[in-house]
């Protein structure tokens, strides 16, 4: 055993004894005295012994190659024990989610449907926006669209990125509210968040694939892990950003925590809610190109199309209905965003 | 109804509280507590009981833990160490929903920044203490109602439906304290409550809370860290320093016996006119009884080398004052009794403050007479003895001359 990796061990055994040590001292039982150094020094202790004796034999048997630890063959199993498990529950799920989708989908497609869907979402528009300039755009957009013979995968997108907002709220909005109440759900939820959004993902398509099969259903749980992030962050900052001073008003007066929620937090978070759902709203359709590699139908698979067939004009079309529908999701969302926002600050 | 008992309170802030009290019980300084563990105290040792029906205020600079203790009242915040009983009741015992519902009935609470909910309108924020507690149908409008009744009471009727966002600072505190007005709590708690408005709505909101409580009698426990304020509003006062109580008494007690250095500098500026009443700095005086001869009353007047003594009734009320000179001329006349030879006296009320009395002294020889309410003669103020008074360096002699 040469000495560099005795100095390995040494720093390590140091490390964990270090925190062992932090780690006691923030303990009221242990603070007291010499508690917390006989602490850190049994940890260190721990690693040093076993670990001089086993270090030698392990590193001088070790090729480049080996993989000291096999990550990847636990993924793999893990992935087969799922689909050993909940395999057959997920293909009913599937089936009745891909039945959803095709439904919603079988209507857009109607010729009826394009003059009515315009009319609501031009209706909407207004709605949010009050403003005249925002609503003409948002029926320019559809009329664009549709006169670029792209109707029918802007529709087939459209359903599925509602479908997977609607999932995406279902599951992000109570997550962030959890996030908002626990610090510890709080630390819990940060790295996987942050895994959710830094992680390729090329990465979570594979076993999504492998569980789900090809095709929407794939579609709709590939697009929620990568725009969820943004609404149960956001959701979060928004309950904890309520002024303390409101909140302890509400508690005074004898509020329980669920009426704290539902009468005060998340009223008062509301705008940032609504931000949240704006940027995963954007986040899903950016995932449209790459869902179309799993089987998605839309204006994903358009751009696929032109990439295969190297015809320019078929992608750059797509491209701009994409565009074009994450304007006018935005453009909507964030006009009530910014309604929300009256009456919900004081300036003294 | 209301009273609060806080003893031996302690809060200290930090990861392990429990040791670091053992060190401020032993009498290290905040300062150092911070320097040496990084705790911070926020309350030490503070005892302090808050009478039904008063209002006590507590004050102390920035930092003193003003609101650190107030939060414990309705255990906003959780003491380290000690015992807080609110009507019998031990407070610090409650959970969940226990403490909850002595919340909802016990005590309301206004605050500094006020703590209105934006996105309520003024007659729903009112309404929100009554609104928590659940209910029919018929009582949610029943509480509209009440709501409507004390948006009147501080004077905002016609502004139910705005929001926060749309009154001025003023304005909003007054829907702050209808709120906390409207859950018919027997305990009041006011956290700086007028420190962010300007002083003249200041006074206006101080003039408001004085005169509700004159029918109200609520338990008010009021931070403030003026002492004009605090002299105006408070029954009794409590000035904190440093975490801990430094001195309990009335405005006067206060103002005429600081008990440390510290209150003495704290009380330096205050302007004593306004505080000190005729009743605390009155001097005695010689008194005759009306059916006294001029002979008699001369005699008295000779004992104490005095020139003015004053008229009574039998009953002690006063008649009016006599000079030594005009007693002379009665005897020259043969006036059989004192009470012909009494002149008016200027005449001033105990409870009046020298401010007030200070008026009457000019250009008047005679002594302000200082009577109760049943107009009895209980003492008089000299001008000298006004002055002395409202010049803080001589209190002490006068002190000692008494
Ligand atoms: N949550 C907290 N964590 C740590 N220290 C705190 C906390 N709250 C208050 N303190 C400390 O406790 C002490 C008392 O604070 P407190 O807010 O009670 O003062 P105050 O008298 O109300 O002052 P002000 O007049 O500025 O409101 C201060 O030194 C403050 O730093
Ligand atoms: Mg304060």
């Amino acid at each position: 055993m040469d000495a560099s990796s005795i100095f390995s061990l040494v720093l390590c055994a140091a490390i964990v004894g270090w925190i062992a040590w932090a780690a006691a001292r923030r303990h009221e039982a242990l603070a007291e005295g010499y508690r917390a150094h006989a602490v850190g020094a049994g940890a260190a202790l721990v690693v040093l012994v076993p670990g001089l004796a086993g270090l030698w034999k392990f590193l001088t048997g070790l090729e480049f190659d080996t993989s000291i630890i096999p990550l990847d063959v636990w993924v793999d199993g893990a992935v087969d024990w799922l689909l050993l498990k909940v395999g057959d529950p997920l293909d009913q799920l599937n089936r009745w989610v891909v039945h959803k989708i095709g439904f919603f989908e079988r209507f857009l497609h109607q010729s009826i449907a394009w003059p009515l869907l315009t009319l609501l979402f031009t209706g909407v528009a207004w709605h949010a926006s009050r403003n005249f300039v925002v609503t003409v755009g948002v029926a320019c957009a559809f009329l664009l669209i549709w006169s670029m013979a792209l109707w029918k995968p802007t529709m087939q997108t459209l359903s599925l990125m509602s479908v997977s907002i609607l999932v995406t709220v279902v599951f992000g909005l109570p997550l962030g509210i959890l996030m908002s109440q626990s610090d510890r759900a709080r630390s819990i939820m940060l790295p996987i968040l942050d895994m959710m959004q830094t992680m390729p993902s090329f990465v979570y398509l594979i076993p999504v694939v492998m569980l789900l099969g090809l095709g929407n259903f794939a579609g709709v749980i590939a697009t929620m892990i990568y725009a969820a992030p943004p609404l149960i962050r956001l959701t979060d900052l928004g309950i904890r950003l309520v002024d303390k001073e409101v909140m302890e008003a509400a508690t005074s007066f004898g509020a329980s925590r669920w009426q704290k929620l539902f009468n005060i937090q998340i009223p008062l978070a509301l705008p940032n809610i609504m931000a949240g759902l704006n940027q995963s709203i954007m986040m899903a359709l950016a995932m449209v190109v790459i869902a179309s590699m799993i089987g998605v139908r839309g204006l994903g698979q358009e751009v696929l199309f032109g990439l295969q067939r190297q015809e320019p004009g078929t992608g750059f079309i797509a491209g701009l209905s994409i565009v074009l529908l994450a304007i006018v999701l935005d453009r909507i969302t964030q006009s009530y965003g910014r309604r929300m926002e009256t009456h919900r600050t004081v300036s003294h | 109804m209301g009273q609060i008992q806080i003893s031996n309170v302690y809060k200290i802030f930090g990861p392990r509280p429990h040791n670091a009290i053992e060190l401020v019980r032993g009498g290290m300084s905040k300062d150092d507590l911070l320097n040496e563990t990084g705790h911070t105290i926020g309350v030490q040792d503070v005892t302090l009981t808050v009478e039904p029906g008063q209002c006590t205020v507590v004050m102390g600079l920035s930092g003193s833990g003003k609101s650190t203790l107030i939060r414990h009242i309705n255990r906003l915040i959780d003491p380290t160490a000690g015992e807080i009983i609110v009507e019998g009741q031990d407070i610090l015992a409650l959970k969940g929903r226990e403490l909850e519902d002595f919340r909802r009935r016990m005590m309301s609470m206004v605050f500094q920044r006020f703590g209105l909910f934006p996105h309520k309108t003024v007659i729903d924020n009112v309404a929100y203490g009554l609104d928590i507690k659940g209910g029919s149908r018929a009582e949610k409008r029943a509480n509209r109602e009440t709501a409507r009744h004390w948006i009147g009471q501080v004077g905002l009727t016609g502004y139910e439906d705005q929001y926060p966002s749309q009154l001025s600072g003023g304005m909003q505190q007054r829907v702050g304290l209808a709120r906390a007005l409207a859950t018919d709590a027997d305990i009041l708690l006011m956290d700086e409550a007028f420190s962010a408005l300007d002083p003249l709505i200041r006074r206006e909101m101080q003039d408001q809370l004085i005169e509700l409580q004159d029918t109200l009698h609520k338990t008010i426990v009021f931070i403030t860290h003026d002492l004009d304020e605090a002299l105006r509003l408070g029954d009794t006062i409590a000035i904190m320093k440093d975490g801990a109580i430094e001195q309990i008494g009335t405005g006067e007690e206060i103002l005429q016996r600081p008990q440390t250095e510290y209150v003495r500098r704290f009380v330096e500026d205050v302007n004593r006119g306004r505080v000190l009443t005729a009743g605390t700095v009155k001097l005695e005086c010689s008194i005759v009884r009306q059916d006294t001869t001029p002979d008699e009353a001369l005699r008295q007047l000779g004992e104490g080398g005095l020139r003015v003594t004053y008229v009574v009734d039998a009953e002690g009320r006063l008649v009016g004052a006599v000079t030594a000179a005009s007693l002379r001329q009665g005897q020259r006349d043969d006036i059989p009794t004192v009470d012909s030879l009494a002149e008016a006296a200027p005449t001033a009320t105990e409870d009046m403050v020298l401010e007030e009395v200070l008026p009457m002294t000019v250009g008047e020889d005679i002594p302000v007479a200082v009577l109760n309410e049943n107009r009895e003669l209980k003492g008089i103020l000299p001008k000298d003895a006004i002055i002395r008074a409202l010049a803080e360096e001589a209190q002490l002699t006068a002190e000692a001359d008494r």
